[in-house]
């Protein structure tokens, strides 16, 4: 007869972010402890409340199969001392030890049997391991110093293996048959089996099953005008055990506050959906979702609009305060700002950024403009909207589109996805600020390593790449710092593998020639990876690789004029007139025709003739060929079908 | 729900912690940011011995000054501060049982709690824990302290921080903490307003610098002596709450510069953290 199995590891509220993929974690180590321990079984469900993960496994074996050894002992013909020896160690009589014919002889053997384990025993020896292994990006300890680690507080455990208690103890907690409801809600004890677990919890006011939570979030969405938020949807599936929608108001005349500083009050301080009109205009409305099964009394939304009534005076309150102390006067401030402790002063940076800007003046202008906002009461507040808030209050204090526009956009883009600035001005101070963090951090040698980039750097470098490419700006990105250079040459090879989707040697062709110049580079790469596809072009990159092996153990640096004189009637003088036939054309052009030439020489032609001179101009003409066609990729970089 | 005073919400939630083993003290008589900074949490956390302690402190953070202008921001907020030492098991229990206690009723309500750990870098301390989301207004800091002074904790005290003001303002339905009703008929504009225009004008513009230098120097000297003792841990420590609330101070007077702000937080580190170590060894001995 097979078994179901339940575990519940109830905590104190883990937080929202952490649980999906413990929960995976935890589902991987217990199918993994099934199969080795042999005791069958599959893990059917994980389900997680924020003070809950639970996991579900369905046709686990009562025990083990008795499993039976044989093993070898000393030769027979060692004696009967040996054999005595061999007895007592497998903790038997010496009669009872058989022989084993093998290769080498006869042997003295022991067949051993074990009994297979209870499969209670087995997870009752294993669960309080697997469960404090389950990983999370915190951990702290709550019964004593020294004691076990999890995310929060363990405060009781259900473990069912059909009808009987797993028992184990974790930090003073044993496991049981009772489980606790919602807090408020649901009952603090309430006796379970496997089968009625889920229903008892709905019950008690807890939906175990996030997709359900996610539904019904959902649902009372419906028709509630919302601005669609899938990771604020996220957020309170983890958050809630019982979620209910709940509609709020606030005053109309709030909408005069600029509708990013409303946003995020709601989005990132309250977890509120906002709710916007057919036109996709922000109304004065949001949607809140309670940890409970209603408002009867309308309590918790006059609370929830009383906080964000006082969230949005505050925000009115620092707009005015603020706007007292124009931008450009708050430049000085700035030398009382840290950029970094190393490098200094958000001042400093500012005029770093200044002379970065080049001669575009409206640039010039947002850049010397561009961290006052650090300055601001509404910054400090929302720290989230560094820029934006610059970007309004340029505006608000007349300075051009262009400008303000600028400085709006200059943290852009914020994640792989995200936007690049708009305008022109915006991409290059955008650029101009990332550059200068890059390169005054690692000048301090404040280098990314492993997982730990403190200062965001890689994201730094993402954004530059991605604005110079695909905003087409051109920025030279000078640095003398080797470490920077290299980092960022990964950092364009990334890109273009893991974002653009060009093959891994197309872009280590491209970039071997130079990369300078990443718009030139990005259209290189188009090329190749056109021309990547015709039948003629992998034979051919074959053979670039082979010339380029030859030149090397020639040890043959440049190319030349040919003696014409010296070069062989045939496959030799062919490939040498129709490298001069071309000579200038699109290398898509030549492929074709070029490609039957080289591998003619190569199978009529021996390029180590005996003659000196012979060879020498041979090989000259080898590597004009190879110069001739590595002006837009190294070639021998690609590889061929053949190599793999 | 009851529209009590200020006051007698404070008194309630101090008879609550008093009858589950609290000693309730009175406010630290120093300057202090927050009411961990107080001995009576800083110091007691450390150690093997069982602590429960409950008291009102006021906290003072001169660049939350707002000349009494700004209806939710105070340059002196009051906290009560609750430490349980070791935590029990049904802590959030007891804790949402004072809720009750002051009229809540959490049927009524929406309760969450979300993660929020907290780290005080210039005390050597963190921990984690959450804050608690009322009707979607934090009222509540909860943490569970994992260090302090840089040593890791014997026992894991947990930490109750509540806002008063926030708190009264919900109870009693106020958009102004300057409306919450203190005593009968006293509203905290009454009692505190003036305070708050006072000490914002003092803080941002007129406290003197050289002055405040000074003092810091001496404070500093005077709690390095002291720590050569042993015998003097809290008077030394008191030392460090002076400087600690001197840099504030220089903060908002924006004299403090970029260069010189992490040395002088370190300042202050080494010199709470050194006290707490004295007293862990005072304790463990």
């Amino acid at each position: 007869m097979s078994l179901d199995f339940l575990l519940e590891i109830g905590s104190e509220e883990i937080p929202d972010w952490m649980i999906v993929s413990a929960l995976n974690n935890l589902q991987d180590m217990f199918q993994t402890l099934l199969d080795q321990q042999g005791i069958g079984g599959l893990v059917t469900s994980v389900d997680a409340t924020p003070r809950r993960l639970v996991l579900r496994a369905s046709g686990l074996k009562q025990r083990q199969e008795d499993s039976e050894e044989l093993l070898l002992g000393p030769p027979k013909s060692a004696g009967p001392g040996a054999a005595v020896g061999f007895a007592k160690k497998m903790g038997v009589k010496p009669e009872a030890l058989g022989t084993q014919t093998t290769a080498k002889g006869e042997y003295l053997s022991f067949r051993k049997l074990t009994a297979g384990r209870d499969t209670k025993t087995i997870l009752a020896g294993s669960l309080r391991e697997l469960i404090l292994k389950i990983h999370f990006p915190k951990t702290m300890y709550w019964n004593g110093k020294g004691s076990e680690r999890f995310i929060r507080p363990i405060r009781w455990i259900v473990a069912l293996l059909g009808d009987a208690i797993v028992p184990f103890e974790i930090a003073g907690v044993h496991s049981s048959n009772h489980t606790a409801g919602h807090r408020i809600l649901g009952s603090k004890s309430i006796v379970v089996t496997i089968e009625n677990f889920e229903e008892h919890l709905l019950k008690n006011y807890v939906i175990l099953s996030a997709n359900a939570r996610r539904d019904k979030i959902t649902r009372e969405l419906e028709g509630l005008q919302i601005h669609p938020d899938a990771g604020l949807l996220e957020t309170l599936v983890y958050l809630t055990e019982y979620p209910t929608a709940l509609r709020g108001d606030f005053d109309q005349q709030f909408l005069s506050l600029p509708q990013e500083i409303l946003i995020t009050v709601m989005r990132h301080h309250q977890k509120y959906f906002s709710t916007r009109g057919a036109d996709g205009s922000l109304m004065p409305g949001f949607v809140a979702v309670m940890n409970t099964d209603g408002d009867p009394n309308g309590l918790v939304k006059q609370g929830n609009e009383r906080v964000l009534r006082a969230r949005f005076n505050d925000a009115r309150f620092f707009y005015d305060v603020d706007q007292k102390k124009p931008l450009a006067e708050r430049l000085d401030d700035l030398a009382k700002v840290t950029f970094q402790a190393k490098v200094g002063s958000y001042l400093e940076k500012t005029h770093r950024i200044v002379a970065l800007t080049g001669n575009s003046q409206a640039a010039a202008r947002a850049a010397l403009l561009c961290k006052t906002d650090l300055t601001t009461d509404m910054v400090k507040e929302f720290t989230d909207l560094q820029g934006i808030i610059g970007g309004l209050y340029a505006k608000a204090q007349g300075e051009p589109e262009a400008v303000w526009r600028a400085i709006y956009d200059h943290y852009k883009p914020l994640s792989m996805e995200g936007e690049i600035p708009a305008t022109d001005e915006g991409k290059l101070l955008s650029v101009a600020d990332k550059w200068d963090t890059l390169v005054s951090c690692f000048n301090v040698g404040l280098i990314p390593s492993g997982s730990k980039d403190p200062f965001a750097l890689r994201r730094a470098a993402q954004g530059v790449v991605r604005i110079l490419v695909e905003g087409k700006l051109a920025f030279p990105l000078k640095t003398e710092n080797e470490q920077l250079r290299e980092f960022m040459r990964d950092r364009t090879e990334y890109y273009f593998r893991e974002v653009r989707g060009f093959k891994y040697d197309e872009v280590r062709a491209c970039m071997a020639v130079g990369w300078d110049d990443l718009q030139d580079l990005e259209s290189r790469l188009q090329r190749v990876q056109a021309v990547r596809s015709t039948p003629d072009f992998e034979p051919l990159a074959a053979s670039f690789k082979r010339i380029k092996n030859i030149l090397t153990q020639a040890n043959v640096t440049a190319g030349g004029a040919l003696d014409d004189a010296l070069l062989e009637e045939g496959p030799e003088r062919e490939l040498h007139q129709e490298n001069q036939r071309h000579q200038g054309s699109a290398i898509e052009d030549r492929i074709a025709s070029l490609r039957p030439k080289v591998d003619l020489f190569f199978d009529k032609v021996l390029v180590n003739a005996k003659d000196e001179a012979v060879r020498r101009n041979r090989l000259k003409l080898l590597h004009n060929l190879l110069t001739e066609f590595s002006t837009i990729a190294d070639f021998s970089e690609i590889v061929t079908e053949k190599q793999n | 729900m009851s529209a009590q005073t200020f006051q007698q919400m404070v008194f309630q939630l101090k008879t609550y912690w008093s009858d589950r083993g609290c000693v309730i003290q009175e406010p630290y008589d120093l300057e202090v940011g927050a009411g961990t900074m107080a001995p009576e949490t800083f110091l007691r956390v450390l150690g093997p011995k069982p602590y429960r302690v409950a008291y009102v402190q006021p906290s003072r953070r001169p660049a939350d000054g707002r000349y009494g202008e700004n209806p939710n921001r105070l340059y002196k907020h009051q906290q009560l501060q609750v430490i349980l030492k070791p935590s029990p098991a049904d802590v959030i229990d007891q804790y949402l049982g004072s809720l009750g206690a002051i009229g809540i009723d959490l049927r009524q309500h929406d309760i969450k709690l979300e993660e929020d750990n907290w780290e005080a870098p210039t005390l050597g301390a963190w921990g984690v824990g959450w804050q608690v989301m009322l009707d979607g207004l934090e009222i509540t800091q909860f943490t569970y302290f994992q260090q302090c002074g840089g040593i890791d904790l014997e026992l894991v005290p947990a930490e109750i921080t509540y806002g008063l003001e926030r708190l009264a303002a919900f109870l009693q339905v106020k958009d102004s903490i300057y409306d919450i009703e203190w005593a009968p008929g006293v509203s905290y504009r009454d009692v505190r307003l003036a305070e708050e225009q006072q000490f914002s004008k003092y803080n941002f513009e007129l406290a003197d610098v050289e002055m405040l230098w000074l003092l810091f120097n001496a404070h500093e000297k005077e709690c390095q002596a002291l720590l050569k003792r042993k015998d003097a841990i809290l008077p030394a420590y008191e030392q460090a709450l002076k400087c600690s609330n001197l840099f504030n101070l220089l903060d908002s007077r924006g004299a403090i510069s970029v260069t010189e702000r992490v040395g002088v937080i370190a300042r202050v580190r080494k010199l709470a953290v050194g006290a707490a170590q004295l007293w862990n060894e005072r304790e463990a001995a």
